[in-house]
């Protein structure tokens, strides 16, 4: 019987102790990236363009490319995400279509980042004849991260209580009154929080940028939705692995910057659903 | 007059619906825009190279002598992918058992959004702390001469799967109805031996769904191979080697080709395999997960 409890605690210490291996490796990387990326940061290094081959001065212009695209990706995003939610759980039936949607939005979010990249470099750029632009680049976070924000609006939607809708149909009100004035504001939150995750992730993406938008060195500011950026995640490729003699502290930095930026996301997101979760409560 | 806007009302709904159904089968439709324009630029290798050279072809040399040998690249992949998820099951399955089953409840409300950190943190980010800390670490723990090996690339790839596997593989741990619990424990089992015995085996489902989700992750991920696996297209069965995968030959290889080339054609051939290939592990997971569902 002992023996038996003894067994019991040994497993319990293993795993406890694996968990805690795995906490402190996430805890390692954020404190090792501020400890090292810290003493770089300064405001020239945030609000200069690069200069000397990008080994001195700042990476305002990659700062700046990965917030156009953010916005450019939100835009073509959110509302088709959004239609899309409407479309599986207010109209859909449970038939085959909808088992085809669903299994076609999970295999969307495992295609890997590269081959959206593939995809367009062939549609958007060469194709659609788009070029290598803002535009391209974010048709392709925007196709990239359109399952996160179709899963979370979902949730969302399902979250709003079926007697909400049935008092708006009862008063007269067509479906479409119905999602848009009664349904679509209780679930703002759950889909806000859903594209802020979106957004946290499409700021990271390198590879589906490469093909599609990024410049290796680009340091004047796009004047259109046609011209190529720089951007954070290329730009750390960049110093990290193409760029010899590349300042330490430089791709330190610019490491911690895109950390900071997708951590500001995430933060913002959690936030959101924290408050949206008090007031059900309340 | 009002049964002219009663009637424009109808209308509008009608057409509402319409442009929401489209928006709804979005996802399939760029599902097949994906295939579509990966089969479309991929044409002009497969009608020009000799498919089985490409299948069976141990040599990648494109810039060299035009010899497009898929061996090496899908090796490379398999290797960085299954030391990876090796690596990653023991560690993900066993958080998951210790945050899902035995945790104290304010422990995992700690853990849980932690590991939900690592999730959202950049796969470049990733690869570039691997490159600056596992790779000198496998340099001198194995006295390589080069760091840039499959080994680091597994190790950094272990740590990217890691929140797939946990979170899924905790939700099939979390669906176990607690009634199985309470039999075993009545029938004199320990809460560990409930765990592993009776808990474990009904959410084994749920986990290999997780550790498929995982592969997945592991396989198309490109960033931090490409950035720490020595990117040497050659057949090698060690660990301790550069290897090259098919997606870091993708980003690194399409900057240099001419558009419509042979060698642009056939990088989007590797891409093709790949989504097929990812495709296929999702389905597989997919099965899995609706197991869990019918327990």
């Amino acid at each position: 019987m002992k023996y038996r409890y003894l067994k019991q605690n040994l497993w319990y210490s293993i795993l406890l102790f694996l968990s805690i291996i795995v906490i402190s490796f996430v805890f390692g990387i954020i404190i090792y990236l501020f400890v090292k990326g810290g003493p770089a940061l300064s405001w020239e290094f945030i609000s200069q363009k690069p200069s000397a081959g990008m080994r001195e001065g700042g990476i305002l212009p990659a700062i700046l490319g990965t917030l156009y695209l953010i916005i450019g990706t939100v835009i073509i995003a959110l509302p088709i995400g959004v239609f899309s939610a409407i479309y599986l759980n207010e109209y859909a039936r449970k038939n085959r279509l909808t088992r085809i949607i669903r299994l076609s939005i999970i295999n969307m979010s495992g295609v890997p980042s590269v081959v959206f990249g593939l995809f367009g470099l062939g549609f958007f750029v060469m194709f659609l004849k788009f070029g290598k632009s803002i535009l391209s680049g974010s048709l392709t976070l925007g196709f990239l991260i359109l399952p996160i924000i179709i899963t979370a609006s979902e949730e969302a939607l399902k979250s709003v209580p079926d007697t909400y809708r049935n008092a708006s149909f009862a008063l007269g009100a067509n479906k479409w009154q119905t999602v848009v004035r009664i349904v679509l504001p209780q679930a703002l939150p759950g889909i806000i929080t859903g594209s802020v995750i979106g957004i946290g992730r499409a700021a990271g993406e390198t590879a589906p940028i490469i093909f599609t938008v990024v410049a290796f060195s680009q340091p004047n500011l796009p004047n259109s939705i046609f011209s190529q950026v720089m951007a954070l995640p290329y730009h750390l490729y960049v110093l990290a692995t193409q760029l010899p003699n590349a300042p330490e502290d430089m791709q330190w930095g610019t490491a911690l910057v895109l950390l900071i930026m997708v951590l500001f996301f995430t933060v913002i997101g959690a936030a959101i659903r924290a408050r949206a979760r008090m007031r059900r409560k309340e | 007059m009002k049964k002219l806007r009663l009637k424009l009302r109808v209308v509008q709904n009608f057409l509402v619906g319409k442009f929401i159904f489209v928006n709804g089968i979005i996802s399939i439709i760029i599902l097949g825009l994906i295939l579509t324009f990966l089969v479309y630029n991929s044409i002009r290798f497969f009608s020009s190279y000799p498919f089985f050279d490409f299948l069976f072809g141990t040599r990648w040399s494109p810039t060299v002598n035009e010899k497009f040998g898929f061996v090496p690249l899908l090796v490379g992949s398999l290797e960085v992918a299954f030391g990876g998820i090796l690596i990653a099951i023991p560690l993900g399955v066993g958080v998951a058992i210790y945050i899902g089953e035995l945790a104290p409840r304010f422990i995992r409300e700690i853990f849980k959004p932690i590991i939900e950190v690592l999730a959202t943190i950049p796969s470049v980010v990733i690869g570039f702390i691997g490159l600056k800390t596992i790779v000198p670490l496998v340099k001198n723990v194995f006295n390589l001469s080069i760091g840039l090996t499959a080994l680091a690339g597994s190790i950094t790839l272990a740590f990217m799967s890691l929140p797939t596997i946990i979170s899924i593989s905790e939700d099939a741990i979390n669906a176990v109805p607690t009634r199985f619990r309470h039999a075993s424990m009545a029938l004199g089992a320990t809460k560990w031996e409930t765990t592993i015995r009776t808990v474990f085996p009904a959410a084994s489902s749920g986990i290999m769904a997780a550790v498929m989700l995982g592969l997945g992750r592991v396989v198309g991920e490109t960033m931090t191979v490409l950035m720490i696996t020595g990117n040497s297209p050659r057949i090698v069965f060690s660990w301790l080697q550069p290897v090259r995968t098919i997606t870091a030959t993708i980003a690194a290889e399409m900057g240099e080709t001419v558009q419509g080339g042979l060698h642009y054609s056939a990088l989007f051939a590797i891409g093709l395999i790949l989504f097929i290939m990812t495709f296929l592990i999702n389905l597989i997971a997919d099965r899995y997960v609706q197991r869990i569902r019918s327990i």
